[in-house]
């Protein structure tokens, strides 16, 4: 990655961030590696941007992004959204980067809460916003303690949370941010995507970077990496099932988003991914309201 | 034969650390045997130290000086230098002891407190259970009260329940602090009656009676505190 | 309250001392706890129990001194030299600790089942069903309502939660639980009962107990053997009834001599 300057009349270095900061944060990031799972502190520094908005998954992406990456921005899914825009405007004004709105044509791709549908490839980098990385945070408010439990492999703590969600609804009701084992080592929050995509974390073959901006922790898993989603024997994990395909595009087996048409009740569900739901629309499939959608328009 | 019990040159005496430390000598030069089989009783004036010569051979009182020697189950343990465990394991399986008031762990029923000493000598529950029973019903202790804690009992009834706890397990040697005083005669005979089986059975009894119709029935031998006073050259 | 003669102290103790500073916390405690055995440490407010105690525990380095432990499988460990994991490991599954305050013990916010399975899943059970009717079986031998399982302990007594938090420390069948003031704090009514529950499972479960108390009528209740404790050092020890009918030490013929009789 060659990230020296190339436009010496440029306002911002490379990227925004300073070489030496990046370098800080590489390290942290290689640490990550080293360790799948393991939550590296790092000297977060503060962006252009709220926290909450992504100063993690931003700092990660801005220190491994070099001027030949093509950069993917999406936010619960979409491309489209403001999270998503603002960002990849940034990266583009910043370090003159190549955006596009294609899994496929990405080398790295920054998301808020989703996996991209489209199965991801060796040499890709999925850069993702993490609000809370400490998966025990909840039921033990001492970081102190959390660390000595990761350090000890004491995770019963996490079955408490998982047992209190069957105790009280019957089944686990965790959703999203749904905590997963690493390599059979370290438990860690797989930030707030929803449990859909859990098994779409194990033997990846892109890299998973985390960043977490306002805890100033990142943590990765390295390609080809096992990762369970923690469970009981007798109530096993399961992700969602939604109940009718995609709206516009007939996908099945994706995660859905729930839209409300009116004021009527009348709603309807379409993928979350929005590329991979134009992908199959240009491809010439069509879910049972595209029509509708279309006349509409 | 080997004696059951052998207290030979017991002294006992209280410092009074909050009295300005003046010592309070008991009884010195203590020393008799209890035979299997016999029941002995302590006599003398209250005050001679009856009811302290009990609790030292039921590890109960520290000794100042001398040896109690009290025959097991297999070897012969010396209550004067044993260690609690040990105490605690001779008081289980062959030393009893029937205090002059019932002492016990308020709100457990009365059955269960009278088999509680067979229980942990071993016995199932049932088994200790229709024992208990069958103590407290020849006691005369309405079965109506035997599921009720003793505490809001009379001083019979309550005694009553004493007497069947100490005497359920059948323990190789009874030490009896006046466990007679508030029974009626009725009852009384049935205690006389306990002690000459335990007698027939090889049983061992040291008691205080005051009473001297129960002395009369039971003791083989009396045995003078007085003799023992402090001060008295041995 | 049955004591088994013939068998290896659980919990070794030889010379144990605790300097805060300049100042003792404890100093030259010895003594064996066997299986089984009820061991009572009495004595006033900052005679050193609680210092014990936590020494013990291993929740605090001592000065100097050994404290050895026979683990389950009959090995002999010196507890200092067992590492942070091995420590914690044996705190969650071989030892109890009850301590004063319940809300120290429990977890506060999250279910009393949670709160009693806890352990067994911190020892790898992954069996929801298991794990519940677990809970169910202890909550039920402490005397808490089963229909009180999915609540959180912020809205139970006093007594309740003390239980729980007991409920919570047997669930692996711990060998030797240490407790702090077990009833401190608690109704006399309260009290009485959970005397009564502690002394059964002690005897039930053959564990051995390590009880700090100030209070002599608990240490008679639930002790065989009794430990008096003044300024940091032991000043009498001996059988329960002896040291409480028959007290030596001038410290403890005060503390005996000040009990109320009601």
């Amino acid at each position: 990655m060659n990230t020296s300057q190339e436009e010496t009349d440029a306002p911002y270095n490379f990227a925004y961030l300073d070489e030496q900061t990046k370098r800080m944060i590489r390290r942290a990031i290689l640490k990550a590696v080293a360790i799948p799972g393991y939550q590296v502190p790092f000297a977060s520094r503060e962006m252009p941007m709220p926290y909450g908005w992504g100063t993690g998954g931003v700092q990660v992406t801005a220190s491994v992004l070099g001027p030949d990456d093509v950069l993917k921005v999406i936010d619960q899914g979409a491309d489209d959204t403001t999270n998503a825009v603002s960002i990849r405007a940034f990266f583009a004004k910043v370090a003159g980067v190549a955006t596009t709105t294609h899994t496929a044509d990405a080398s790295i791709i920054q998301t808020r809460h989703r996996v991209p549908e489209t199965p991801l490839e060796a040499g890709q980098i999925l850069v993702f916003q993490v609000p809370i990385p400490e998966p025990l945070r909840f039921l033990e408010p001492r970081e102190t303690e959390t660390r000595v439990m990761h350090a000890l492999e004491e995770y019963g703590l996490m079955h408490v949370k998982l047992y209190e969600d069957i105790a009280r609804h019957g089944h686990i009701a965790t959703t999203y941010a749904y905590p997963v084992k690493v390599e059979d080592r370290y438990v860690m929050d797989p930030s707030p995507i929803p449990k859909f995509d859990n098994p779409k974390l194990t033997n990846s073959p892109a890299l998973q970077l985390y960043g977490a901006g306002r805890e100033k922790r990142i943590y990765a898993i390295p390609p080809f990496t096992r990762v369970e989603s923690l469970d009981f024997e007798d109530h096993p994990f399961e992700v969602q099932h939604f109940s009718e395909p995609c709206g516009l595009c007939g996908a099945e087996g994706v995660y859905l988003d729930e839209v409300i048409l009116d004021d009527r009740g009348g709603r309807m569900f379409v993928c979350s991914d929005t590329d991979f739901c134009e992908g199959r629309r240009e491809a010439g499939h069509r879910g049972h309201l595209a029509a509708a959608m279309e006349e509409g328009a | 034969m080997q004696p059951r019990l052998e207290v030979s040159d017991v002294a006992k005496s209280f410092t009074m650390h909050l009295r300005g430390g003046i010592h309070i000598p008991v009884v010195a030069n203590v020393s008799f045997t209890l035979m299997p089989g016999e029941c002995v009783v302590l006599g003398g004036p209250s005050g001679a130290g009856k009811s302290s010569i009990l609790k030292m051979i039921y590890g109960n009182y520290a000794v100042d000086r001398g040896a109690i020697r009290v025959a097991g189950e297999g070897d012969v343990i010396d209550i004067a230098i044993a260690g609690p465990r040990r105490v605690l394991a001779l008081r289980r399986d062959t030393l009893g002891y029937v205090s002059q008031f019932l002492r016990v762990v308020p709100r457990v029923a009365s059955r269960d407190l009278v088999a509680e000493p067979l229980v942990e000598r071993g016995a199932s529950r049932e088994e200790a259970l229709a024992k208990a029973d069958a103590l407290l019903c020849r006691l005369n202790l309405p079965e109506r009260l035997w599921h009720l804690p003793p505490a809001t009992f009379s001083g019979g009834e309550q005694q009553r329940v004493n007497i069947a706890r100490g005497f359920i397990a059948g323990h190789p040697l009874l030490l009896l602090d006046e466990p007679t005083a508030s029974l009626d005669a009725k009852n009384r005979d049935v205690v006389i009656a306990l002690i000459e089986e335990g007698k027939a059975a090889g049983r061992s009894f040291l008691g205080i009676f005051h009473d001297a119709e129960m002395r009369a029935a039971v003791a083989d031998r009396e045995i003078d505190v007085t003799a023992f006073a402090p001060g008295v050259a041995a | 309250m049955s004591v088994l003669l013939d068998d290896a102290p659980l919990l070794s103790v030889d010379g144990l001392t605790r300097f805060y500073g300049p100042r003792i916390g404890c100093r030259d405690v010895s003594f064996d706890l066997y299986p089984g055995e009820v061991l009572a440490v009495v004595g006033e407010s900052g005679s050193g129990k609680t210092t014990l105690l936590n020494c013990l525990a291993g929740r605090l380095p001592l000065s100097s001194g050994n404290v050895s432990y026979r683990m389950r499988d009959g090995v002999v460990c010196d507890l200092a030299l067992l590492g942070e994991a091995e420590r914690r490991f044996l705190m969650r599954t071989d030892w109890g600790f009850v301590h004063q305050n319940p809300a120290d013990g429990l977890r506060m916010n999250v279910s009393a089942g949670a709160n009693v399975g806890e352990r067994l899943m911190a020892i790898g059970d992954r069996h929801y069903c298991n794990i519940r009717g677990s809970a169910l079986s202890w909550l039920e031998r402490v005397e808490v309502p089963a229909d009180r399982i999915d609540d959180d302990p912020r809205g139970f007594s006093g007594g309740m939660r003390q239980r729980l938090q007991i409920a919570r420390n047997l669930v692996t069948a711990p060998r030797l639980v240490f407790m702090d003031e077990p009833t401190g704090g608690l109704d006399v009514s309260v009290q009485a009962r959970l005397l009564d529950l502690i002394r059964a499972l002690v005897a039930d479960l053959g564990m051995a107990a390590l009880v700090v108390t100030h209070d002599l009528a608990v240490a008679r209740l639930l002790s065989h053997r009794i430990m008096v404790m003044k300024a940091g050092e032991v000043v009498e020890e001996g059988l329960t009834d002896r040291v409480l009918d028959d007290p030596h030490a001038p410290y403890t013929q005060l503390l005996v001599s000040s009990i109320l009789q009601v």
